[in-house]
């Protein structure tokens, strides 16, 4: 009994709790993710609206100077990964509310949803830039 | 030396009573972002090779103007409390998490101040 107290605690190897890299990946899973790593993406991107509404309040050559960057090659790319960002974490909040309010549990409509709203995300950000670059086409 | 086992430190202390409103805070801007996101989406889709006179010239309207105010309040409301939600996920360290949160806060009230001042400088501002 002496021993048992004096020794100092050895942690027993217990099994740990299963983590990302052992499941297989499932669609709510991957949705999941995504949601999170939208939202943080939109968290940082308001710095872009941010930045855009001060240099319209500043004056017309800090404006210009944004509209620049914002046409240029990257700013179109920061904008189309923007525009997708937020229609996924949009879609994937209705798809939150949904499940909040109870409905859409069983397995076949689990993965209904979570295909849906991925899928959607992204035809509704072609559909948006198609149009933005017909007008402009035709403009 | 400590012979405590975490549980006893976590013990009576109970959870900080804060869960249930930062749910219902984030469904409440969700939904308001659900509308509002649409609205700039909208906004900025009509903008598109527009110079910067008529740029603020639609942002000083004052539907326009107010519907922005709203998505800005509610937005970093929203990000406020999901960023929250990462930090504490992933960081456990105790000094490391508290400045963080404070940044976020920082960060959400920054946004907000400054994308609100230049609506109303836009509106107001001649």
């Amino acid at each position: 009994m002496a021993d048992a107290t004096s020794k100092p605690a050895v942690r027993p190897q217990r099994p740990l709790s299963p983590h990302l890299q052992i499941y297989t990946p499932l669609i709510n899973m991957v949705m999941s993710i995504l949601h999170r790593m939208t939202g943080a993406a939109l968290y940082f991107g308001t710095i872009l609206l941010a930045w855009w509404l001060i240099a319209a309040a500043t004056s017309p050559a800090a404006f210009d100077y944004v509209s620049r960057w914002f046409s240029a090659w990257y700013g179109q790319v920061v904008l189309i990964g923007y525009t997708w960002a937020l229609f996924h974490h949009l879609l994937g909040g209705i798809r939150h509310f949904i499940w909040d309010l109870g409905y859409g549990y069983d397995l076949r409509t689990i993965d209904q949803l979570s295909w849906g709203s991925g899928a959607l995300s992204l035809i509704i950000t072609g559909l948006i830039w198609f149009s933005v670059a017909f007008a402009r086409g035709g403009a | 030396m400590a012979m405590r086992t975490p549980l006893k430190t976590a013990r009576q202390l109970g959870s900080a009573k804060e869960g249930a409103n930062h749910f219902w805070k984030q469904r409440v801007t969700a939904v308001a972002n659900l509308v509002l996101g649409v609205f700039l989406v909208w906004l900025i889709a009509s903008l598109v090779g527009a110079d910067h006179t008529a740029v603020k010239a639609k942002l000083a309207q004052p539907l326009i103007a107010i519907a922005l105010l709203a998505l800005i309040i509610s937005g970093t409301i929203h990000m406020r409390l999901g960023m929250q939600t990462i930090i504490e996920d992933y960081v456990h360290g105790e000094g490391g998490k508290v400045v963080l949160l404070m940044l976020n806060t920082f960060f959400a009230a920054g946004i907000a101040l400054a994308s609100i001042f230049a609506i109303l400088k836009l509106s107001f501002g001649g």
